[in-house]
């Protein structure tokens, strides 16, 4: 009797289609993939441990480079949390202009995986037209915070600055020449045959497994489970807004892909909304001894200015006990559980990926199906290996 | 009146150092390689907002063997770290690197258990490119300057230096 | 009833002498629980239809190590419980001791669960048994230790002085 034999492949730390230092270790019989096993780690950075040697405000950075694409929902789960933590109200502006920036960042994390999903199966020209469209968004972080991409522009108790004075502008720019650019990316991908190969009935999952799996965003809503944390548990203005939650059918790459296009139209419609109803007020909350005071006041007043010295170089003291605080990140539930000991830095955060938790569906995705279909796995998913590995 | 024209039955003196040095730093080859979040600056920079294929890095390889710039971007874990060892390796002489970003270049603001303090602590280093990510345009600097340098170099000398470099 | 009556009804009615105490910090509801009624209680959430408690979002683990805290366990590890239809959270804790912390694997109930379970091995040395495959996640295979545990320093400083290159300092470790 023939002995089965099995090749072993090692998709290695450096390649050009999984996204980040992701290895896969599979067993292939010819091409068909018997066994998969991701193996992770090679971007751990310790940023839990190095949060809990810093106060809480000099935390802050260090959470806009775990999911490098979306930065500013970092910020924001990080900033609810501690804002949960120690029981602060912000001003009505504040939640609308976190809101309005929350989904300008999905709708750029969304770009950059489209451009790269497409790379991945051959469109290689999806990854320009993005990092084109990308480009509109990257020039709005630029002008609130001052950086391209790290912005930490959500601080606690507020933003950093006041949001600047063509803001209003540059988004309405970025909803219109976004919405229009979307028909170009389905024109090219959506009835494309060799798309629709690749992806159609590639990677299922089914409902069950995934909630079995702890999956969430469109890893689950692709599947058929009506689940979003900015309706279930609102959060920062979000039961203002009037949106939808698309869902997909099969639980395959192809809905999935229809799904994120999907989701982009409607952050589209919601940063619209909160720039309409965007309402005036403070930048930032009113409670001497833990938020910063404004910079104009830190100027002239003298209590701004000793308040600003104690806090910048003492912190302020959490009560004892942990919070947990989910958002509807662009990959899935993104939480942080921050748990305090009394002091002035945080005793242990935790952030839950939702990266890893998908990945660690892998497996259940691609075994039993053709090598290719690996590739288009990993796209689908959408990881991010700084989040995977923090 | 181009060049061109007049090329086919003339001679063109110039010395040969010029000619490898502008053949070597007008159609780099760089290695796909990207790390963490200063590899998204770096796909930036080679998208056609700031174009990178005008400096004739437009074709970036896979394959380590068939490269000749590494862009070390982001940061270096320690279990990544063996892994860009073997990379360097595995490329074929003349080779550069530029460690992109203050992660690679320095442990940037990690400085703890997991992350090596500065890439060039296992190879050698030609460019340093500050920032954290470093602008498009940033990068774009550091590559100029390493064409500058690769204007310095000599056919005499490389053998040794690539002697040294191979350490 | 609203969910949190629900809940406590539901523990309190089968597994009362489980339940240590109760918490309520922010309006989050937390029950600090006996380890070995992990898995019993688990699984009777699992199959009740009202309460719909079918999703496990996270697994964590905390480390009171020279803190107060520490003369109740060393070690918390906590569940992160979320029911899908009723759209509520709550946590199980459980306290660990400080040598050979080791508690039942959830994996058989809960597919998600294997990863983070590892996660938690591997940052803090708490070992879960029955889990299939117990091996290191994050850190390199070369290095010793459980990082997030509070004894483990967040960094190793290397002097570097030029006179004494050749007789470098001893670092204490």
């Amino acid at each position: 009797m023939p002995e089965e034999r099995t090749v072993t492949l090692n998709m290695g730390p450096q390649h050009p289609a999984t996204h980040g230092v992701l290895r896969v270790v599979l067993e292939l019989e010819g091409e068909t993939v018997v066994k998969a096993r991701p193996v992770i780690g090679y971007l751990h950075t310790g940023i839990e441990k190095t949060m809990e040697s810093k106060l809480y405000y000099k935390a802050l950075p260090a959470t806009d480079r775990m999911d490098y694409l979306a930065p500013m929902s970092n910020n924001l789960g990080y900033c609810l949390a501690v804002e949960k933590l120690m029981d602060i109200e912000v001003p009505e502006k504040v939640k609308w202009a976190r809101a309005c920036l929350a989904e300008l960042t999905r709708v750029n994390s969304h770009l950059v995986w489209l451009g790269t999903h497409a790379l991945d199966l051959g469109a290689m020209s999806m990854l320009l037209y993005t990092f084109r469209e990308r480009e509109l968004i990257l020039d709005v972080y630029e002008a609130c915070g001052g950086q391209r991409m790290m912005t930490s522009y959500i601080r606690i108790g507020g933003l950093a600055h006041d949001l600047p004075k063509d803001f209003d502008r540059k988004v309405r720019k970025i909803v219109k020449v976004v919405a229009e650019r979307l028909h170009d990316y389905e024109a090219l991908l959506t009835d494309n045959e060799i798309f629709i190969n690749r992806t159609k009935g590639v990677a299922v999952i089914s409902a069950e497994d995934a909630i079995d799996y702890s999956l969430s965003g469109p890893m689950l809503r692709g599947s058929g489970v009506k689940h979003d944390m900015r309706k279930a548990n609102p959060y920062s203005g979000y039961e203002n807004f009037d949106f939808e939650i698309p869902v997909g059918k099969n639980g395959d790459a192809y809905d999935r892909y229809l799904l994120r296009l999907e989701e982009i139209r409607q952050s589209l419609r919601i940063a619209e909304q909160a720039l309409d109803g965007m309402p005036e007020g403070p930048y930032r909350a009113h409670v001497p001894g833990v938020v910063l005071p404004p910079k104009e006041d830190v100027l002239y007043k003298m209590e701004s200015l000793i308040f600003h010295f104690k806090i910048i170089t003492e912190g302020f003291e959490a009560p004892f006990g942990a919070v947990y605080q989910a958002i509807e990140g662009p990959k899935g539930e993104l939480g942080f559980y921050i748990s305090s000991d009394g002091s002035n830095k945080p005793h242990r955060v935790r952030v839950r990926p939702p990266a890893f938790v998908n990945l660690a569906a892998l497996p259940l995705l691609v075994e039993g199906s053709l090598f290719s279909d690996v590739i288009c796995a990993i796209g689908s998913i959408d990881i991010v290996l700084g989040e995977v590995d923090r | 009146m181009g060049l061109e024209e007049k090329i086919p039955d003339s001679i063109i003196l110039t010395s040969l150092d010029k000619v490898v040095n502008w053949s070597h730093k007008r159609s780099m080859w760089p290695l796909g390689f990207g790390l963490a979040c200063c590899a998204i600056e770096m796909m930036s920079t080679f998208a056609p907002h700031f174009d990178l294929a005008r400096y004739g890095m437009e074709v970036m390889r896979p394959s380590p063997r068939q490269a000749d710039l590494m862009i070390v971007s982001g940061r270096v874990s320690m279990k990544m770290a063996p892994v860009i060892r073997t990379l360097y390796e595995q490329m074929p002489n003349p080779k550069w690197v530029i460690a992109m970003g203050a992660c690679a270049a320095c442990g940037g603001v990690f400085n703890n258990y997991a992350i090596l303090q500065g890439v060039d602590r296992i190879i050698p280093v030609d460019i340093y490119v500050p920032g954290c990510p470093p602008r498009p345009e940033q990068l774009m600097d550091g590559i100029l300057k390493l064409q500058e340098k690769i204007d310095k170099e000599s056919v005499k000398d490389r053998h040794e230096e690539w002697g040294r470099k191979a350490v | 009833m609203p969910m949190e009556e629900k809940v406590r009804s539901f523990l309190k009615s089968l597994f009362s002498d489980a339940i240590i105490r109760e918490d309520n910090f922010r309006e989050q509801q937390s029950f600090y629980i006996k380890p070995d009624a992990l898995a019993p209680i688990c699984e009777e959430l699992l199959h009740d239809g009202e309460l719909d408690i079918r999703f496990l979002s996270d697994i964590t683990a905390l480390d009171w190590l020279s803190h107060e805290e520490e003369n109740n366990g060393r070690f918390e590890v906590i569940y992160n419980l979320y029911s899908l239809s009723q759209r509520y959270r709550f946590f199980l804790k459980v306290r660990l001791p400080g040598d050979n912390p080791q508690i039942a694997s959830i994996t058989h109930l809960w597919q998600g669960a294997n990863w983070l379970e590892r996660e938690v091995y591997d940052m803090m040395g708490i070992r879960f048994e029955g889990h299939p495959d117990l091996t290191k996640i994050l850190t390199p295979d070369e290095l010793e230790g459980h990082p997030l545990r509070k004894d483990f320093p967040l960094t190793y400083e290397v002097p570097q002085f030029s006179w004494n290159k050749d007789q470098p300092p001893k670092v204490i470790k």
